[in-house]
């Protein structure tokens, strides 16, 4: 009530009263003692974990033995290099039927609502089986004049993986790249149109680049799936990462341990993954950080 | 050659155009000379914005015409037959017109010169070397020598709307829109980009202008055009129509904005 009461003395443009000039006060600091607490019951629990993986039945030595055994290299190789194409053809086929999604044309249209329908239906496990098994359906594969060959031998496990993996994931990353395209502003498109921008030249210069803001995050994340996914061609012989310590652990038996060894190159990629998307989102963020809004 | 300059550089007539039931422009005719400066006024939802727009094609039009430069706009003509034209036709069209907007529509991922050279290099096929030359000259006729760099979101409204404009003239355009260039603006930057347009309009520049601004358009405009509910109600001299307007609808809405 005296706070109040002063307060109501004090008239405008008047200095305020002695008791409201604490600018000299000391601030005391938080004190967080839940969060000493929480980290560590995190800890204990992680020491008791290590320790059962170190007392486990688990010959550690193979771990390290194996890490940088040329079989497994070679089966790191073959998962980098299958995820990076499959991811290749899922982000070149996501941007076409996303902006055949986009079009004004129904026939493209359909077209792009029905493939994102169809691929994204099936479960990538049977969507491989079946490239894999494709010679069963088309016994040849031919265009007349320029081509002519034998299923069998064209789809290899990498092109069965690829053609796989890829329009699957094309399938879903068309549907990032819409969102992304839609988080455009309408003005964008009216600005590039009136200094006569074909629709192509605007999606190319200047759509698709303030886009990528929307599209990388989450192409980033299904790049990361892809790397796993990969795992998946193991079963039509295709020899990545996983198949590669399979093969490993069915000749010595260690089997924990060559699952240990997959486990961390996976982590070191997605890891390595992780990192470069910072630097794309960084780039693709240029002219909206710095500045006044 | 004196017969085609003679003719008007914008023609537009009996252009209809409807928003599901809404009727946005019933049957509007207007003619603009080359080298002219029109400013259309009107209450908001009277259709001076989607007129504006239906002149660069950023609206279709659903019944009339529009002639810019003796060119049919939208269409090709065959016999009595008119053909929608195609992407790149109509792209070719927008060329010779200029647009400001109301929101700027600065590209945001690009520098200031580099929105300026856009258009000139991506469209025109200019060499990017002289398309900088004459940005840089477009940024200094602008007064934003020393932004070359500067992205959108560190420029203020003002230094936004100003580079929109040098976009707009790096294409050499004969025409130039403007659809309420100052009214997302603060007050105190009004003044900056209005000056740029005076400067403009000195210049010869054919320019429609849809704004508020009466100060402006009595300063600065050949004609006003005051527009409601998607009609031309009256077309004169500014001094006539801003002052001593015919119709009463002029009337009530002039002495309405002069509070």
């Amino acid at each position: 009530m005296t706070q109040t009461a002063t307060m109501a003395a004090t008239g405008p443009g008047e200095l305020p009263a002695d008791e409201f000039r604490i600018a000299h006060y000391t601030i005391m600091p938080q004190r967080h003692y839940g969060r000493f607490l929480a980290a560590a019951a995190i800890l204990a629990i992680l020491a008791a974990i290590a320790r059962a993986f170190a007392m486990g039945d688990i010959e550690w030595r193979y771990v390290g033995m194996f890490l940088t055994a040329p079989a497994i290299l070679h089966g790191l190789a073959n998962t980098i290099v299958l995820a990076v194409f499959a991811m290749v053809l899922g982000i070149v086929l996501g941007v076409v039927f996303a902006v055949m999604r986009l079009s004004k044309n129904p026939v493209l249209r359909i077209v792009a609502i029905g493939y994102v329908w169809l691929f994204r239906a099936a479960p990538a496990l049977l969507q491989l089986l079946i490239w894999f098994n494709l010679a069963l359906i088309f016994p040849r594969i031919a265009f007349p004049g320029l081509f002519d060959v034998r299923t069998v031998d064209v789809m290899t496990p990498f092109v069965a993986g690829l053609l796989g993996l890829g329009i699957q994931q094309g399938a879903y990353t068309s549907e990032v790249v819409r969102a992304g395209l839609q988080s455009v502003d309408q003005g964008q498109y009216e600005a590039a149109q009136a200094i006569g921008m074909t629709r192509m030249r605007m999606l190319r210069r200047i759509v698709m680049p303030q886009a990528m803001r929307v599209i990388v995050p989450p192409v980033g994340n299904e790049f990361i799936g892809m790397i796993k996914l990969t795992s998946l061609a193991s079963v039509i012989q295709y020899s990545e990462m996983l198949h590669a310590a399979q093969t490993v652990y069915y000749a010595n038996s260690r089997v924990l341990e060559l699952l240990f060894v997959a486990s961390i190159w996976y982590l070191g990629i997605v890891s390595l993954l992780s990192f470069g998307q910072s630097f794309v989102e960084r780039y693709f963020g240029r002219g909206d950080r710095g500045g006044r809004r | 050659m004196t017969i085609i300059n003679a003719a008007p550089l914008v023609r537009a007539i009996d252009i209809r155009k409807t928003f599901g039931d809404f009727e946005a422009l019933k049957n509007v005719t207007l003619d603009i000379r080359r080298g002219e400066v029109v400013c259309v006024i009107g209450p908001s939802g009277s259709g001076k914005s989607t007129f504006l727009r239906c002149i660069n094609q950023l609206e279709q039009i659903d019944g009339g015409a529009i002639w810019v430069n003796s060119e049919l706009v939208g269409y090709r003509r065959d016999g009595q037959k008119l053909y929608h034209l195609k992407d790149h036709e109509i792209a070719r069209q927008r060329r010779s017109i200029g647009m400001v907007f109301q929101r700027f529509n600065l590209f945001p991922h690009f520098t200031a010169l580099e929105n300026i050279v856009e258009g000139p290099v991506q469209v025109l096929g200019e060499e990017p070397g002289q398309a900088r030359e004459r940005a840089r000259a477009l940024l200094a006729q602008v007064g934003l020598a020393d932004k070359e760099t500067a992205y959108p979101s560190q420029l203020s409204g003002g230094q936004q709307q100003r580079v929109a404009i040098a976009r707009g003239l790096a294409m050499r355009p004969d025409l130039m829109l403007f659809d309420e260039p100052t009214s997302a603006l603060d007050p105190e930057l009004v003044g900056d980009v209005l000056q740029v347009m005076r400067d403009l309009a000195r210049s010869g520049m054919t320019m429609i202008v849809v704004t508020h601004e009466l100060a402006f358009a009595r300063e600065v405009a050949d004609r006003v055009v005051f527009m409601d509910r998607g009609e031309i109600v009256e077309v004169d001299r500014p001094e006539q129509l801003l002052s001593t307007p015919k119709h009463s609808r002029t009337q009530e809405f002039i002495s309405a904005v002069r509070v």
